[in-house]
Order: C-alpha cells, then sequence, then structure tokens
C-alpha cells in the first residue's frame, strides 16, 4: 500500500522513470467523482485495503479494482465518492476482481512532495509503503461538500483483449513469432508488482533474431519484454528507463489498466494495432478526465445496503403534492 | 544505420527513438552525443522531453500541442544539422570527483588492469587522466555512464556477476566507466569507489550531474578517502566548475 499520483514527469534523461499509479484512470475516475481541478493522490491498494480513521471530516473517492467496503458497518459503494467524518470507521477489505484499489479524499494528501511529486517510487528510494499506524496529513481547504457520486467505471477487471502496437525492437522478432504472440492466450503469473507482470502460456517461448550483446535502450510501461528465456513480461509503471530484454511491442496506454488490473490467472490476448491507429487511439488525460466527469451521477442508495432501514426516512419518489406550487 | 541514417521508432503513442545501432560501439557513441546536443541547442516546439541512450536517443512529443508526423519531421531536421558536426560541443561543466582506487575499494582492478593489458599504475593513470563526459543516465536514478576511455578498455561485462557493489562504486567494461547509484549487481569490473552519491533524493540538487558535462576522476589514498563523507553539502568532496 502507498500513496500514488500520476508520476513524475520529465526525469528520463535522469534515470528516474514517471512511476504513479498501476491502473491511473482510476485516479481520474477519482477525480472526477470527487469534482477535483485536476489529478489528486491516491492510496494504492494492492489485493486488499485496510482500515482508515480521518480526524477531519472528507469525502473520498473509491476506484480501481472493486473491494469490500464497509464505512461502520454499513457496506459503501465502489465507484463511488462518500462522506466520512471523524470517528467513524472505514474498511476496505480484499479485491472482487482486479488487483488495484484507489482510495482518495477530497483535501488532498499533503506530504512533503520529494522532485515535485508525491508518489511512492521504492525502487528510487522515494517514499516508503504505508504501515499500520501511519498518519497521512490532508490538505486543510475543505472543498465544498457535495452529496454522494457515482460513475460507471469501464470494466478492466476481467482481463480480455489487449492493443499492442509495434515499438522499437518489433522487428527483431520473426513474423512467424509475432504471428504466434499475437495467436496465444495468456494468463496474468502470480508475481506481478509495480514495476511489471510475468504472463504464463502453454506452448513455446518468444524469440528474437537478435545476438546476445543487443544494446540496451529505452523502455516504456506497457512494453512487453521477452526476458531471457522468452518469457513475457509487461512493463509496469515503476520500470526503469533503459533496459536490456528485446521487446515485441508496446500495450496502449488506454488498454494498459487490463493488463495492471489482471488478478493471478486471469486470462489475456494481444491483438497488434498500426502505429497510426495506436496515435489515433490515444487519448490525453484532459479529454479522459472530462469524459469521465460527464458520467458522474448521484449515487442512491439501495435499500438492500442498509442495514437498519427503519432508521432512515426515504425521501425519494416520495411528493408531498404540491411540489410545482412550491418552486 | 550509421550517424546519418539512424533508425527512427515509436516508443509508446507519445515517444520517438532515434536508434543509432542495435549494438554499442565507441562510434556510435559519438554520434548519440552529437544527435541529442543537437536537439535540446534546436528546442523543437512540442517535444517535451530528450534523453540520451546508449545507443539512442529519446524525444518524447506531447500529443496535445504535436503530433508524431511533425516531430518525425523535426528529428530529421536534428539529424540533418548533426551530421554536419564532428563532434558533440564543448562541455559546460567539469566535475572532478575523488575515488579510491583498488584494494578493498577496487577489488577487480587488478583484473581489469589485465583485461586492458597494461599495469595497475597505468591503469590508474588512464582512469584518472582521462577526460570523461557523462554519455548517459540511467538503469537507476542519476546514475551516469561515463566515457570514453582508451581503447585498450575495451572488454565486456563479466559473465559473473558480483552479487554486491555498494553505491558510489566505480565499475568499468566497454571503454565506459559506471558509478553506481544504489547497491548493485554487476558484471561491470569494480575499480574503485567514491563518496560522491549521483542521486541524492532529498538534497537541493537531486541529480547533480547532466548529460555531456566533463568529469574527472582523482585518486585519492584510502585514509584520505575516509575522511570524506557523503554529505549531501559536500557530496564526497565533488567539485564542479562551470567552464561556460
Amino acid at each position: 500500500m502507498s500513496v500514488q499520483d500520476m508520476g513524475r514527469r520529465g526525469l528520463t534523461a535522469q534515470g528516474l522513470a514517471r512511476g504513479g499509479a498501476v491502473d491511473r484512470r482510476a485516479i481520474l475516475e477519482a477525480t472526477a467523482l470527487l469534482n477535483a481541478p485536476g489529478p489528486v493522490p491516491a492510496v494504492e491498494m494492492a489485493g486488499k485495503g485496510g482500515e482508515f480513521s480521518f480526524s477531519i471530516p472528507t469525502r473520498v473517492a473509491l476506484t480501481g479494482a472493486p473491494m469490500r467496503a464497509f464505512l461502520d458497518d454499513a457496506p459503501v459503494a465502489w465507484n463511488a465518492a462518500h462522506a466520512v467524518r471523524p470517528g467513524q470507521r472505514l474498511t476496505i477489505g480484499s479485491v472482487i476482481s482486479g488487483t488495484y484499489g484507489y482510495l482518495t479524499p477530497a483535501r488532498p494528501i499533503a506530504l512533503s512532495p520529494s522532485l515535485g511529486g508525491v508518489s511512492a517510487h521504492l525502487a528510487a528510494g522515494l517514499g516508503r509503503t504505508l504501515r499500520t499506524g501511519d498518519e497521512v496529513p490532508l490538505g486543510n481547504d475543505a472543498p465544498p461538500d457535495a452529496p454522494p457520486v457515482c460513475l460507471a467505471a469501464a470494466d478492466r477487471f476481467h482481463g480480455g483483449m489487449v492493443r499492442v502496437m509495434p515499438g522499437p525492437q518489433t522487428d527483431l522478432f520473426a513474423d512467424e513469432v509475432r504471428r504466434r504472440f499475437f495467436a496465444t492466450e495468456f494468463r496474468m503469473g502470480s508475481r506481478a508488482d509495480r514495476r511489471g507482470a510475468m504472463l504464463i502460456h502453454d506452448g513455446q517461448p518468444f524469440t528474437t533474431t537478435a545476438a546476445s550483446g543487443l544494446g540496451s535502450d529505452f523502455i516504456v510501461p506497457g512494453d512487453i519484454q521477452m526476458t531471457g528465456n522468452g518469457v513475457p513480461f509487461v512493463l509496469m509503471a515503476e520500470c526503469q528507463t533503459i533496459g536490456g530484454y528485446p521487446r515485441i511491442g508496446t500495450v496502449i496506454e488506454t488498454d494498459l489498466a487490463i493488463v495492471a488490473q489482471a488478478a493471478p490467472g486471469t486470462v489475456l490476448r494481444f491483438a497488434p494495432v498500426s502505429l497510426d491507429d495506436a496515435d489515433r487511439l490515444f487519448e490525453t488525460e484532459a479529454v479522459a478526465l472530462e469524459r469521465m466527469r460527464a458520467i458522474v451521477q448521484p449515487l442512491r442508495r439501495d435499500p438492500g445496503d442498509i442495514g437498519d432501514l427503519l432508521r432512515y426516512q426515504l425521501i425519494d419518489g416520495v411528493t408531498r403534492g404540491d411540489d410545482l406550487e412550491r418552486r | 544505420m550509421s550517424k546519418a541514417s539512424p533508425a527512427i521508432l515509436p516508443l509508446g503513442q507519445d515517444g520517438i527513438v532515434v536508434r543509432f545501432a542495435l549494438y554499442p560501439s565507441p562510434e556510435i557513441a559519438g554520434a548519440v552525443q552529437i544527435f541529442f546536443h543537437e536537439a535540446v541547442r534546436l528546442a523543437i516546439p512540442g517535444v517535451a522531453e530528450i534523453a540520451p541512450g546508449l545507443t539512442s536517443v529519446l524525444l518524447r512529443f506531447d500529443p496535445a500541442k504535436t503530433s508524431r508526423a511533425e516531430a518525425m519531421r523535426a528529428v530529421r531536421r536534428i539529424a540533418a544539422a548533426a551530421g554536419e558536426n564532428a563532434r558533440a560541443p564543448l562541455p559546460l561543466r567539469r566535475w572532478t570527483i575523488p575515488v579510491a582506487f583498488g584494494g578493498r575499494y577496487g577489488p577487480d582492478l587488478e583484473n581489469a588492469a589485465e583485461a586492458a593489458g597494461v599495469s595497475v599504475q597505468a591503469a590508474v593513470k588512464d582512469l584518472t587522466l582521462t577526460e570523461l563526459r557523462v554519455l548517459a543516465i540511467g538503469f537507476a536514478p542519476g546514475q551516469p555512464y561515463l566515457g570514453l576511455l582508451p581503447k585498450h578498455w575495451d572488454f565486456s561485462r563479466q559473465a559473473h556477476l558480483t552479487p554486491r557493489v555498494p553505491a558510489g562504486a566505480i565499475g568499468a567494461a566497454v571503454r565506459q566507466l559506471v558509478l553506481f547509484s544504489n547497491n548493485a549487481t554487476t558484471g561491470w569490473r569494480h575499480v574503485g569507489q567514491a563518496a560522491f552519491r549521483p542521486f541524492q533524493p532529498h538534497a537541493d540538487t537531486s541529480f547533480p550531474l547532466q548529460p555531456g558535462d566533463a568529469l574527472r576522476f582523482v585518486a585519492v589514498d584510502h585514509n584520505t578517502f575516509e575522511t570524506l563523507g557523503a554529505s549531501s553539502t559536500d557530496n564526497g568532496g565533488a567539485r564542479c566548475e562551470i567552464l561556460r
């Protein structure tokens, strides 16, 4: 569990990769739910969450891999933003699907930035994982209160088809090898982490025509490396800036979350897209964020979720009959 | 591929890699430096980031501000301008960094000298008299690849890896030296140790070195070395001279 935001750009020449949230969509979804002006930092939870309390009132967005979540004893919806008050306990259990869930407070996480960001980048020695008892400071400015909201998140938690664009070393793989790669069904392995994810398949490894001593070159998240024994490894947010293994292509940005969120055993298949198509499919963060803001809607509580129903006055759908006159 | 016609390839939806060769060599290191400095000098609008590597230069463009086609046109302009240059521009800064060579600080110095075909004394002369340049920074934050040493230092990395060299270790291979940012497992021959740290996340200047900087190592005896702290104000006794 660690604090993650959209990462630190612009330091490739210094050997520091962007890092940030493994599922960047989830940060943008939280930003939309909280109606924040720009992306805000979150607590990234891998596989399971924890128990959280807040010393000041704030809204909190829950996005990414759906997890079992309770506010005190009442279940709370995922892909939604809720108000929490001091004295309440937000309990987030294990994932229902996917891998990485995100808890984002509306009062932004206010850790002192290092190198212009608050993301933990463990390989670089920036920040650290969160531990029981840690206090995470929040900003003092309280964004305006708002009723609970939700959005219909894109389902990226069950694997499926992932589009791959050509990269600098695609041509090092023979046509036959590439055809076989795109025809193969893969399963997510069990040792994925923030740096990357190894995939499992039945069948031959995927090897290149390159001799040993191939020069190490720039790598990016989404690159599909063939490690020494020809086993694919998809690079994730915390990969390095330069790597030595040959790469068959790069997962396009919108589809990378499907790989990032694939729990062990999840089936993945890859489909090639042309460079032109990949460029056309690129969506800036600003455009993606606007798209998400447009689908935020009020959260209506399902009566089945409310434990002590009789204590609540339900006013939805009930009218005094003179509403028009009262406007 | 050559200095005049590198391969221009995509890296992700906002990246272009200009690759001079698949396999590194001293000539390629030179071509990379020339292209990189020309790219920085031309300052193309919409290019958000430029980084030199060991065989290539990365350019990242902003798809909100420009297109790949536009960025590719810029790359071809840079390649044409770079083709006119015989060598990379002179350095802006020169670093002088104290190093303890050999013994417990450089257990591979003898076998590196042997691989280079020179005496240990001559090896240390090569390592301290060569004016090195920062060719690339990578594999770990701030970690510089320095070159080029004279031709007889063109030996490969070792097949058996040293399981752990400490932060500040200096490794030699392929006419280059690496100065490790963190503890590392490596095939580079461990010839010396610096108190200087090329990555200090909590200092005012987290990344003291820049690609293109000149750098000289100065040999100090082990007693002197042990008095050099790795403090952020002094950074292991390193000095930086602004040249222009």
